[in-house]
């Protein structure tokens, strides 16, 4: 029994639960989207296929999902937290022993209709079972060693199996999005400060490990941090798309160089265009102005979201909006680093912009899960 | 109820306190964001959108079409043939293999080319297109058209080649061109970017080398946009490059051709001058070569064939080779010793056939001496002693100062590879080059053309041109480039002695047509075109005392390379000298029997432009000529074929 239960009555039903909805987070996502179909049909040279249409299509649908996530009772997600983690770490251990290989990395089930992604699903449910867990768990208990420990495990379980798949971007949303949720449920101060210092102890081991018999990453891992320290020592090779990627959003200038007039991508010089870094395509066609423009847009989403935990009193609601919007802070925020050669090229993608059906899906059921929490607030 | 109240409130408070510790971070990484695409594409912007530009866009040349060259009267020697060519994309092909046997049923391919092309192929992007089969005919290529839609990825494309009208005729003079090579690049200092497309022809020898800057042209230039992996996507806009300025040469290609005949394959130079202007007529070399087999590819055994011929075709003895003058350098001697007062043309010196100087004895041709000579008689009989004796009273610096002003022992700047210096010998080359003291004996050699003394057919003929006419006539073989004419080589008077150069003049008239005269069996029979002229016999070996006491060896009896050879210098018509002809026929034997006849040919087809009647020949060589001149007509006139094509 929780802070909900005891004011149920106050709560929205039937259709007026509609008019609850948060709609200036729809708003903005569909704004988002839209900034993405125009540049899938920008990326594909002027064409709705081969990516529009079909991510199009597959907002549609999310949409869908995300309106009947909404209306399905907060607390009955909250109870079902626990068995969507458990379900989704069963399909991670899965895509170990069945999973397609695809890119070079063990990542997704083919279920005939789609092919899902188990780190995907795992990035929501992570932040469900946590939310769960400190609504469940008494405050008092928060920084007990033994009531840390398990939301650790709890993190680092499905952070390993992603990771051995191997899943670099993922494994890190994974992990900074778990340990926001410890900290925002006021876990010590003191547990963050010592694994900040033994998150540098072990970044230090990581590079003494390399090329001994006990190195803890893979080759091309290692490279792509080389890479990143300086992309211009292998301009041809790894360093290659970083460069390229520069380019691009550097010669946008203030306003770009016009839609579908991007030479960068036009003449194939980006890599992933349509995926991981279509930001530089919108960034040399819509130059400073257009790129800006998305990341306002980001972070109104992110403020609604922090706008709406704050007014909701009940622990797994804020809790849980306040882990999608790191989630999904973590997505852009990773991904603009990497293309615009702050951070490492990791696969993260660009949130409801790249093209890709399982990350939109997964994120728009999050959201679903947000309005969810923000419409079956007492009133 | 217990719940709700203060835990929940402070539940609410913490997440709210640590929501904003993180909204502060978040702010900070977008922050950072945005300061980071602030300078990127703001502070950043113009030299990102230059190497953006840079990626995009390829500079591509457009090669000139090369200068064309022409003879003295607009005959082509030197044109652009049409060449088509069959080139493949892999990408449009397909099965390249089922595309290639196709394709080998409807063209002759060779096997070599073919294996080269698909070694290309692999190598080189799917859609770079690779040349499959060369020079093919219009036959060839209209086979291939017509079987188009069977052929994917097969396209006939036309390009422009050198070609030769004349062939071998002009081999020599013109020379070939060749693709570039990084020898090339590596000896000449041109930045020109030309040089750095792949195959392209440059000058290798003569004058296309020589007047390589003037017949390139200049490249335009096409600005194309190009994708990541290279492929051109479009043509954003083109600069044409101006073509190569054509070449008016003066050379009479018809002459020309006249002459190579006649020399045919005895290893010989011949050269005609033209006393107008120093216009070169003809500058013949033989055996020769046909530049186009360089311009194709010469074959392996074409090669070989032309290094090892013992006559050295590929040398053009014209203006590279040189000799000893021999007795043709008697009109240095004698004009050296007249001008400084040595001796006069009436005094006499007698010949006993031999002269002994400091214990060495030296001989005249003429065993049992040639009795009492003067001047004149002196170059009519070719009389040795007569300069044994003047030499040694004018000493070698002043005759080899005479040498080099009619034209011995400098280099004449024409356009064409390797013009040698030659040699006129005087005390200061022998202590520099030999460092050793000149002696009297060299001057008596070099009286007579023999020991040090060294020139080429081209000198001889300048020399033969500067005593004609008394000017100081340089050999120019430009006449225009790109309609502009060159400056004419008619000279100015070069200050001589009347009186002495018309004596020396006199004499070799008689050397012609004076029956005791050395060449007269090769004498000009029409009185309007009487030839002058003067034969050299150099020897190659030394002949010893013990030789000399048995009978010098006939020159029949020696090996080739030992005989001695044949010049003979020569102008006419005599009375208005208007053209100057040297003859070298290499170990020919005697300058009379084996240089003085062609020399007198050669005269006579440019004294009558081509058309010399047999009248002007001596009545008993008519036979033989009348023969010669239909043999010669016989052959395939290179001309004509050219003509056509240009």
């Amino acid at each position: 029994m929780s802070y909900l239960e005891y004011n149920a009555k106050y709560v929205p039903t039937g259709l007026r639960k509609l008019m609850f909805i948060n709609w200036p987070i729809i708003v903005l996502l569909t704004a988002v989207a839209g900034y993405g179909f125009i540049m899938l049909y920008s990326v594909a040279g002027g064409s709705a296929d081969p990516w529009m249409s079909a991510q199009v299509k597959r907002f549609g649908v999310g949409m869908v999902m995300l309106v009947g996530v909404a209306m399905v009772p907060i607390w009955f997600w909250r109870n079902v937290s626990a068995v969507a983690f458990g379900v989704s770490v069963l399909l991670l251990v899965a895509v170990e022993f069945f999973g397609a290989v695809g890119m070079g990395a063990q990542r997704w089930i083919d279920l005939g209709f789609m092919r899902l992604q188990p780190s995907e699903l795992t990035k929501i449910t992570l932040v469900m079972v946590l939310a769960a867990y400190y609504d469940w768990l008494p405050t008092d208990k928060t920084s007990r060693p033994q009531w840390v420990l398990v939301p650790v495990m709890i993190i680092l379980f499905p952070t390993y199996l992603v990771l051995r798949q191997p899943d670099l971007g993922t494994a890190l949303l994974l992990l900074m999005g778990g340990a926001t949720i410890m900290f925002l449920a006021g876990v010590h101060w003191a547990y963050f400060a010592t694994v900040a210092a033994s998150g540098v102890a072990g970044l230090v081991a990581v590079f003494q490990g390399r090329g001994t018999s006990w190195q803890l990453l893979k080759d091309y891992q290692y490279r792509r941090i080389d890479t990143f320290i300086d992309p211009s020592n292998d301009p041809l090779g790894a360093g290659y798309h970083i460069t390229q990627a520069k380019i691009a959003l550097g010669s946008g200038g203030w306003t770009g160089r016009g839609f579908m007039q991007g030479t960068q991508s036009r003449l194939n010089f980006l890599p992933e265009k349509h995926t991981d870094f279509i930001f530089t395509t919108l960034a040399e066609e819509f130059g400073f102005v257009g790129a800006f423009t998305l990341l306002i847009l980001y972070v109104l989403i992110i403020m609604f979201c922090v706008a709406s935990a704050m007014g909701n009193k009940d622990r797994f609601a804020s809790l849980l909006t306040l882990g999608v919007a790191m989630t999904f802070f973590l997505f852009f925020a990773v991904n603009m680093a990497m293309v615009t050669g702050l951070a490492p090229v990791v696969g993260v993608p660009l949130p409801l912009v790249s093209y890709g059906g399982s990350a939109m899906l997964v994120l728009l059921i999050a959201f679903g899960l947000v309005q969810s929490a923000h419409v079956h607030r007492p009133r | 109820m217990k719940r709700y109240t203060k835990d929940i409130d402070e539940s609410a408070r913490r997440i709210t306190r640590r929501a904003l510790v993180v909204g502060a971070v978040q702010f900070g990484i977008v922050g950072a964001l945005g300061v980071r695409m602030q300078k990127l594409q703001i502070e950043q912007a113009d030299q990102f959108r230059l190497l953006a530009e840079e990626n995009r866009i390829n500079i591509r040349l457009i090669p000139p079409a090369r200068g064309l060259i022409f003879d003295l009267n607009g005959r082509p020697i030197a044109a652009n043939e049409q060449n088509y060519r069959i080139v493949m994309v892999r990408e449009d092909a397909g099965d390249v293999g089922e595309i290639l046997e196709r394709l080998t049923k409807l063209v002759p391919l060779d096997p070599e080319d073919l294996a080269r092309a698909m070694e290309e192929m692999r190598r080189r992007s799917s859609f770079v297109p690779v040349t499959i089969a060369d020079r093919l005919t219009w036959e060839d290529v209209a086979r291939v058209s017509v079987n188009a839609p069977a052929l994917p990825g097969i396209t006939a494309e036309v390009g422009l080649s050198r070609i030769y009208p004349w062939g071998a005729d002009l081999g020599h003079v013109v020379g070939y061109v060749g693709p570039v090579s990084d020898y090339d690049l590596s000896r000449i200092d041109d930045q020109d970017p030309l040089l750095q497309i792949p195959q392209f022809q440059i000058g290798k020898t003569g004058a296309e080398n020589k007047l390589e800057r003037r017949l390139r042209g200049s490249a335009g230039t096409k600005r194309i946009e190009v994708n990541a992996v290279g492929r051109v996507m479009r043509e954003l806009d083109r600069k044409e490059g101006n073509s190569g300025a054509d070449v008016q040469l003066t050379i009479d290609a018809r002459l020309q051709s006249y002459v190579q005949a006649r020399l045919d394959s005895v290893s010989a130079g011949a050269v005609v001058l033209d006393l107008e202007n120093g216009d070169l007529r003809a500058v013949a070399s033989a055996p020769t070569f046909d530049p186009n087999m360089f311009v194709r590819g010469i074959s392996v055994a074409d090669w070989r064939d032309l290094n090892e011929n013992k006559f050295r075709p590929l040398a053009a003895k014209a203006v590279q080779g040189t000799y000893p003058p021999g007795s043709t350098f008697k009109i240095v001697t004698a004009l050296a010793a007249l001008e400084d007062g040595k001796v006069t043309p009436e005094e006499t010196i007698r010949c006993k056939g031999w002269v002994d100087i400091y214990g060495t004895r030296f001989h005249c041709w003429k065993r049992a001496g040639h009795g009492n000579m003067n001047l004149h008689e002196s170059l009519k009989q070719s009389c040795d002693s007569y300069y044994y004796e003047i030499s040694q009273r004018v000493g070698i610096d002043k005759i080899a100062a005479m040498a080099r002003k009619l034209g011995l022992g400098t280099r004449h700047d024409l356009p064409l590879s390797a013009v040698a210096e030659g040699l006129a010998p005087d005390k200061a080359w022998k202590k520099r080059v030999r460092d050793q003291d000149w002696r009297i004996g060299d001057t008596v050699n070099a009286s007579i053309g023999q020991g040090y003394v060294l020139s080429s057919p081209l000198q001889l003929a300048v020399m033969a041109g500067r005593l004609a006419t008394g000017r100081d006539i340089t050999p120019r073989l430009v006449r225009a480039i790109d309609g502009k004419e060159e400056p004419s080589g008619a000279g100015e008077d070069i200050g001589l002695n009347e009186n002495y150069l018309r004596r020396v003049r006199a004499a070799m008239d008689d050397v012609s047509n004076s029956n005791r005269g050395t060449a007269y069996r090769s004498r000009i029979n029409a009185p309007e075109m009487k030839m002058a002229g003067k034969t050299g016999t150099s020897q190659v070996r030394r002949i010893t005392a013990e030789e000399r006491a048995v009978g010098v060896t006939r020159n029949e009896d020696l090996p080739w390379e030992r005989r001695d050879h044949a010049l003979f210098v020569s102008f006419a018509p005599v009375e208005n000298p208007r053209f100057a002809v040297a003859v070298i026929v290499e170990h020919g034997g005697s300058g009379s029997t084996a240089a003085a006849p062609i020399a007198r040919d050669i005269m006579l087809q440019a004294l009558y432009d081509g058309e010399p009647p047999l009248d002007a020949y001596p009545s008993s060589d008519r036979g033989r000529i009348a023969e010669q001149q239909r043999k010669i007509r016989e052959r395939v006139p290179p001309g004509s074929k050219g003509q056509d094509r240009a």
